[in-house]
């Protein structure tokens, strides 16, 4: 419980200074945003006294930027230049991109731990070295460049999965997209569950447990696997936020109308706004997220509350 | 003199024994590193002087009839959207990508040996505030942050561009030379250098740096790949470098709408792109393992 109350005590400031620092700078963006609004055209003294009221820029940045914060918690998140609510654009979004991240943590997680386990059981094997390889491999292609060649190997020329869009729905439109979408961390999962394995099997408490005479299977699942685990679910929260900027590349090449695709498209037409606020929206989440996995972590490892 | 003797680093660091020249033993031996390290070397000799591999200036010579044509006797890597030779245009791209890797990379270094010194030596309040700092700049996403950062400064080249992943990838390292620094200020060979009277800086410098530095210069050798990666996303997502810049990530902008009728756009840059990631990545992962006395 203290630990509880020290992490969410140490996460207020954190979650406030972050989202001021990326307020800020968007503030500190070059240019009168009401004077673009205006065009060629040169606006009155007046019309541009009241245009600044209505948006409040005469206020000093913190009273502007605690309005911002309020309106984003009651999810008004502003308007496009053409006066649409930002939300609204959002809406029906959500639900498709929270299906590909779902679609991809499964893959990551089954996958990852799966290749994990095989690779640490048996250090320095033929799986052990193909898994090193493979992962490394993948966490140097960038997720875009996977993307691609996975549309057009998998989806284009073998025909085994859709190539774009969500008309067959989930999960067979989203097993594509989520794997590229996951593969990057499935690779860290992987490596971090066998470095972890690899360490823990070697720890007194696993030959305790097999000086017992326990069975090999249960000695592994119960007692060495459980304990490797922990730093792979920390990665699992912090990759939240990877998921999230992955999802604005592979939303993008797979034609899923998520958040990531409007992220995507809004770039492409140069609406800086509803980029900016889409995205402060998408950083405020990884550090609720990334919270709640850190008091997650707590639960699962009671040497973290105790420190 | 008998500090000197103490503080057995620095001009010692690559005589026998040595942790240094110990992993440099085992590096020796690894085909893994030998491969990596010449396909860098190629990168930067490509990166500094493009003349060597090409006659051809970025954007020259192009003739808009050859345009998205697929290899040929003379191009071996064919044409790009504009009919300029590919071959040329990648090698120009190389720039872009080496030199934002390794310039962001040098400078968080640097960043992070000065602000995980000043935490992990001085403690107290200035560990806190640098704590903090380092808490709230990690809470920013990688590509999230760079692109609300890039979009808010539109004109931008190769410089604003570091900066801007500079101020975002400082973090990881920071935390890890601070808490390094904690590891070893306390170890005997301080506390004798302060008995003997070395000044602060010098204690930091000489004595703690050294014996603190080399898991972070492994997470840096690391952290190239993933900037130039990094880098390409956000080329390729469309904030950053923009024409007529030369860069990797941007022909893969390009490439993206016509790659089913003309793989080789994407294909050429993805190689190259890849070849260095993965060089540097695997670069970092042999001489971690050189550096880590444990698994020996």
């Amino acid at each position: 419980m203290r630990y509880t109350i020290q992490r969410l005590l140490q996460a207020v400031p954190v979650f406030f200074a972050t989202t001021f620092l990326i307020y800020a700078m968007v503030f500190a963006l070059p240019g009168d945003p009401i004077v673009a609004l205006a065009g060629d055209k040169p606006l009155s003294p007046e019309l541009l006294h009241t245009l600044r009221e209505r948006y409040h820029l005469n206020d000093p940045l913190l009273v502007q930027y605690g309005r911002y914060m309020l309106n984003a918690v009651q999810g008004d998140l502003g308007q496009t230049f053409t006066g649409q609510p930002v939300s609204e654009l959002l809406q029906g979004r959500w639900a498709v991109t929270a299906q590909l991240a779902v679609t991809a943590w499964i893959f990551e997680l089954v996958v990852g731990i799966g290749l994990g386990v095989i690779a640490g059981l048996r250090r320095g094997g033929i799986a052990d070295t193909a898994v090193l390889a493979g992962t490394t491999f993948v966490i140097a292609v960038p997720v875009f460049v996977v993307g691609y060649t996975a549309q057009i190997l998998l989806g284009l020329n073998l025909a085994l999965f859709p190539t774009a869009g969500v008309d067959e729905g989930w999960p067979v439109s989203y097993l594509l997209p989520g794997m590229v979408l996951g593969s990057f961390g499935l690779a860290y999962v992987a490596r971090l569950t066998r470095t972890s394995l690899i360490e823990n099997v070697r720890a007194d408490y696993v030959r305790t447990a097999r000086a017992k005479g326990l069975r090999r299977r249960r000695v592994i699942g119960r007692h060495a696997l459980r304990n490797s685990l922990i730093p792979v679910v920390t990665f699992l929260g912090v990759d939240f936020g990877n998921l999230m900027a992955g999802a604005i590349v592979t939303e993008g090449i797979f034609n899923l109308p998520g958040i990531g695709q409007q992220v995507f498209q809004s770039i492409q037409l140069q609406e800086g706004p509803v980029v900016v606020g889409i995205v402060t929206m998408l950083v405020m989440i990884f550090i609720v997220v990334n919270l709640l996995v850190d008091l997650l972590y707590g639960v699962l490892d009671p040497r973290i509350r105790r420190a | 003199m008998l500090e000197a003797q103490i503080a057995e680093t620095g001009a010692d660091r690559m005589k026998p024994g040595s942790l240094w020249y110990d992993a440099w033993l085992e590096l020796r031996g690894r085909v893994i590193f030998w491969l990596s390290a010449v396909i860098l070397v190629v990168a930067v000799v490509m990166a500094a002087f493009p003349g060597l591999f090409t006659g051809l200036g970025p954007y020259e010579r192009c003739n808009l009839r050859l345009f998205r044509k697929g290899p040929d006797g003379v191009a071996v890597f064919g044409y790009d959207t504009q009919g300029c030779e590919y071959w040329s245009q990648i090698v120009h791209g190389t720039r872009a990508s080496v030199m934002i890797g390794i310039a962001v990379t040098v400078f968080a270094l640097l960043i992070s040996i000065v602000l995980g010194l000043l935490a992990g030596y001085y403690g107290g309040w200035l560990d806190a505030v640098i704590s903090r700092l380092t808490d709230v700049f990690f809470g920013i996403p990688f590509v999230l942050g760079a692109t609300v950062i890039l979009i808010a400064f539109p004109r931008h080249g190769i410089w604003a561009m570091t900066l801007a992943l500079v101020v975002l990838g400082w973090t990881t390292m920071t935390r890890l030379m601070r808490a390094q620094v904690i590891a070893v200020r306390d170890m005997d060979f301080v506390a004798a250098a302060r008995m003997l009277g070395a000044n602060d800086r010098r204690i930091m410098f000489k004595h703690i740096l050294p014996n603190a530095i080399a898991p972070v210069f492994v997470v840096a050798m690391l952290n190239v790949g993933n900037v130039i990666a990094g880098e390409a996303t956000l080329d390729y997502l469309g904030v950053g470098l923009q024409y007529p810049d030369v860069s990797w990530g941007l022909q893969l902008n390009v490439a993206q709408s016509y790659f089913a009728e003309n793989p080789h756009l994407l294909v050429f840059p993805s190689l190259f792109l890849t070849a260095t990631v993965l060089s540097f990545l695997l670069l970092g992962d042999v001489v971690r393992d050189a550096l880590d006395p444990k698994l020996r």
